[in-house]
């Protein structure tokens, strides 16, 4: 899949000429690892087994330098640090040895996109496994020179030392081509009671730069010669470009050049202020024809139920020996929400010599570069696409229409670099949008107060419109000659998409669980953080609430007693006794305390969060007070990173949960800014947030980036449950539906 | 052609009037922490100080700006020799993607000017205009509760800096 890629590094490997390399690598594990298993050879793990070879990964120049490749991205979530931290423990270096590389269609290997959690499951465990395997090689060659067994000798900071006292740096010890073999399927790991620099929390590398005015993001790139471009996207969904006479705008100072293909509109000036000038006379100066498409906002419950579905029965288990007493159902909704991100989205891109090259913060190079060639018509070898970090995303955001936009204008002014920066209002309206969702619920308590029968129905469009192809990108679906939006596809099981989270983790006896796929796409949606997992687990932890409520029982106690997991118990454990949850606790007048747990996919990290909510009676205001949580996530690399990532979790899953929904009306998008989508200020802030690390030496990396949505979104709503006695089944829990709970 | 007096410095800018002081800061001046998040004054993440106090400087234009003197992250120190405000953030990590990290600090930084000694509450109250997606907000009120312990102790070196 990668092939080129991989001639590329080889090219750039510096080494002593053409040392043949005598032994394999499989010889060099043989006295350290058990004999591969029989047929099938198994592959090696992470995303070793789509780039198997060692130099996709890990390069050791002469001089000693060592360079470490991910073909994932530095979102701000730390992945870079940790990939640092992973590969130096298990090359045996200093932290401050290596440098990193990240995502880049000429430099690394294709590790489709940074999300879902898996940068750490996939990436950190090639980067694990792949540096295990060269300080192996390492060993094996010194060996071989010091005429001594490979176990008689260690490493220490880059350096190979026999029991004499000879010593061969990694820099002496690699040749050309010693690297440029395929990964094992096993590897010599370190002991996790030896680690020096994993399970530390180490400084992230970006920060110093970030909180310096350092070079930091794509939209800090200055590229001799870079002109800067505006588009200007049509008002609505589907509008024709009907008029746009651009001649007094081409007279505009600075303005070089009005790229017009079909619906596509953008004009590029020689300064960024110009850029915007323009735009806003070439947006004055356009005249569409708009078609009122949208559904109806305030009926989405409707909206979803009734549009054509394929419906699936993803689980179901049957005991007629478990029958029930009580019953109760619910349904509960979700409107469509934003990335919203803080910096709209940037890209720049030159086009030279009939080669392109694209700077972006796209979560995926290579889809991206994918997209871009379709839509441009070029060979993919000739796009290049590179990582640059951008503003947090959280999911599918701007990024890769930016990087579109970016592509199409350069390619109209050859030489030159472009930048285009997207404004607020376009990347409020135009960004697609994590999608509306509808769960019914339907469960049966037993004579015990035990749940004997579980019934779960979630309706959902795709949760992933990401390019590949040209078609999911806007500029080449507003282009004269358009791509056609692909056909949306269900995720698949077991991770899923709208049916993520949707299979309880909890043992009930009798269980069904429906996944109503919707094709039909009203908004514009795609991927956002935690998939369909946050309304189902908010659906899921709410319901599990209403039914302990209905048993008497302590919610705590009410899911440890559905739950034989014992990770999961041991992380609801630890965030009970956290928050010093107690059985008939009261919680203070007008507060409420609330209790929720998941693991994330039923597949990746464990999360619990317990949480006190304080509702204004008068004004219905909620007011988160305080959290906790508890978190395993398998082997921790950086526990303050997990920590941040846990912390923002619940931050930012508390402003989706009390405050957002994308508005619009029949026709155009309405939320278009931070006045029209709201979402968490200062004066919301909880007061303290806690997060305990379960770790678990030696354990698979379990990932960490969207665990903890789910988990808060249902906490906070049970904790409003407490406090008020009224349970809220829409999102967002606005002040406004609280205070209609309470006088209802 | 007007003179711009930025982090201690006389600059010549050629830029029309009207050209809000964040693209002079970011293009004319190459500087980088100011960042453009919405061009409105919703968020806060272009915010400098001017004259000792905060502004947006996506909605301010150039032309207002004679005589004063302008400070942005860059002129608070480097990553050799960090102001107190940019230690604090990197002690606490008080960062994810740090886009809006720039525009938070100087908001706070011109709180800490006027104010050595601000309560939580106070703090709070400050950095209301500053958004933040991520979810720092913990980190981000831990770091200013540091950097006023951090001035604390600089106040009585002789090297310590202030924003004008």
């Amino acid at each position: 899949m990668n092939a080129p890629v991989i001639l590329d590094r080889r090219r750039v490997l510096t080494g002593g000429g053409a040392l043949i390399v005598s032994f394999s690598l499989a010889d060099a594990f043989a006295q350290q690892q058990e004999a591969p298993a029989a047929a099938p050879a198994p592959s090696p793990p992470g995303s070793l087994k789509t780039s198997p070879y060692l130099d996709s990964w890990i390069r050791i120049d002469a001089d000693g330098s060592i360079t470490v490749f991910t073909g994932k991205a530095e979102l701000g979530q730390g992945f870079k640090t940790a990939a640092h931290q992973i590969a130096a423990e298990e090359l045996d270096v200093a932290f401050g040895a290596l440098k990193v590389v990240t995502a880049d269609t000429k430099l690394t290997a294709n590790e489709g996109y940074t999300s879902g959690s898996n940068s750490m499951k996939d990436g950190g465990t090639a980067i694990q496994n792949a540096a295990a395997q060269v300080r192996a090689l390492l060993i094996a060659e010194a060996a071989r020179r010091f005429d001594l067994p490979a176990e008689n000798l260690r490493t220490e900071n880059g350096t190979v030392i026999a029991p004499d006292g000879r010593r061969s740096t990694y820099g002496e010890l690699v040749a050309a081509d010693m690297l440029h073999v395929q990964a094992q399927p096993k590897s010599k790991l370190k002991d996790p009671s030896i680690y020096k620099v994993m399970g530390q929390s180490v400084p992230r590398v970006d920060i110093p730069a970030k909180v310096t005015g350092g070079a930091a993001y794509v939209h800090d790139m200055r590229l001799p010669g870079m002109l800067h471009a505006r588009v200007v996207r049509p008002p609505s969904y589907g509008a024709q470009l009907t008029e746009c006479d651009t001649s007094a705008i081409e007279k505009l100072p600075g303005v070089i050049k009005i790229v017009r293909d079909g619906n596509f509109l953008a004009v590029v000036a020689e300064r960024e202020f110009q850029s915007v000038k323009a735009m806003n006379a070439l947006a004055a100066a356009a005249k569409w024809k708009e078609t009122a498409s949208l559904p109806k906002q305030d009926d989405l419950l409707n909206v979803l139920t009734n549009l054509p579905s394929q419906n699936t029965t993803i689980f179901e288990r049957s005991n007629p020996a478990a029958t029930g007493v009580k019953t109760i159902e619910a349904t509960y909704t979700r409107p469509y929400q934003a990335h919203g991100s803080i910096g709209p989205s940037c890209a720049v891109a030159q086009f030279v010599d009939g080669a392109m090259t694209v700077w972006s913060h796209t979560q995926g190079v290579y889809p991206d570069r994918q997209g871009i060639a379709e839509m441009l018509r070029m060979p993919p070898a000739s796009v290049r696409l590179i990582h640059v970090e951008g503003s947090g995303c959280y999911g599918h955001n701007g990024a890769d229409d930016a990087a579109a936009d970016a592509a199409l204008i350069a390619r109209a002014l050859p030489g030159r670099p472009v930048r285009v920066q997207w404004m607020r209002e376009q990347e409020h309206a135009w960004e697609p949008y994590g999608p509306a969702m509808v769960t019914k619920l339907k469960a049966t308590l037993d004579s015990a107060g035990k749940i004997a029968d579980w019934n779960f129905e979630v309706f959902s469009n795709t949760h992933s419109m990401r390019p590949g192809g040209a078609g999911s990108m806007l500029a080449a679906q507003h282009m004269a000659q358009p791509f056609a939006v692909p056909a949306p596809k269900p995720l698949p099981l077991p991770e899923g998409g709208g049916d993520r989270n949707a299979i309880p983790f909890y043992n009930f006896p009798n269980a069904h669980v429906v996944h109503h796929f919707i094709p039909a796409m009203p908004l514009r949606i795609s991927a956002m953080r935690a998939l369909g997992a946050y309304h189902n687990v908010f659906s899921i932890e709410s319901f599990m609430d209403e039914l302990a409520v209905l048993a008497g029982a302590d919610p705590v106690e009410f899911r440890l007693k559905h739950l034989d997991d014992q990770r999961g118990r041991d992380v609801i454990e630890k965030a009970a006794q956290g928050f010093g949850w107690k059985k008939d606790q009261k919680p203070p007048p007008d507060r409420g305390f609330g209790f929720a747990f998941a693991r994330y996919k039923n597949l990746a990290a464990y999360c619990a969060v317990a949480c006190e909510v304080e509702v204004n009676r008068e004004s219905g205001r909620p007011r988160l007070v305080r959290a906790v949580a508890a978190v395993d996530s398998g082997q921790v690399v950086n526990p303050d990173g997990l920590t941040n990532q846990i912390e923002g979790a619940i931050v930012q899953s508390m402003s989706w949960t009390l405050y957002e929904a994308v508005t619009f009306d029949d026709t155009r998008i309405t939320s278009t800014d931070w006045q029209t989508y709201p979402i968490l200020r200062f004066n919301s802030v909880p007061e303290s947030i806690q997060v305990h690390i379960i770790n678990r030496p030696g354990q698979p990396f379990l990932g960490s980036g969207e665990t903890g949505q789910g988990p808060a979104a249902a906490s906070i709503a049970n904790a409003i449950a407490n406090a008020t006695g009224k349970r809220l089944r829409n999102l967002p829990l606005t002040r406004k539906r609280i205070k209609d709970a309470i006088d209802a | 052609m007007m003179t711009l007096k930025v982090n201690g410095r006389e600059h010549q800018v050629d830029a029309e009037p009207d050209t809000p002081l964040l693209y002079v800061l970011r293009n004319d001046l190459q500087l980088n922490a100011a960042k453009f998040g919405c061009g409105l004054g919703q968020c806060g993440s272009c915010t400098v100080i001017v004259d000792g106090k905060a502004v947006l400087s996506c909605v301010t234009p150039m032309v207002l700006l004679e005589g004063k003197q302008v400070t942005t992250l860059e002129g608070l120190g480097t990553i050799a020799e960090p102001a107190p405000i940019q230690r604090a953030f990197m002690e606490e990590q008080a960062a994810q993607c740090g886009y809006c990290i720039a525009g938070m600090m100087m908001r706070a930084q011109a709180l800490l000017q006027r104010n050595s000694k601000p309560t939580d509450e106070q703090i709070r109250a400050e950095l209301e205009p500053q958004l933040c997606r991520c979810g720092t907000h913990m980190r981000i009120l831990r770091a200013v509760h540091r950097a006023i312990r951090l001035m604390d102790t600089a106040d009585a070196a002789p090297a310590n800096r202030s924003a004008q």
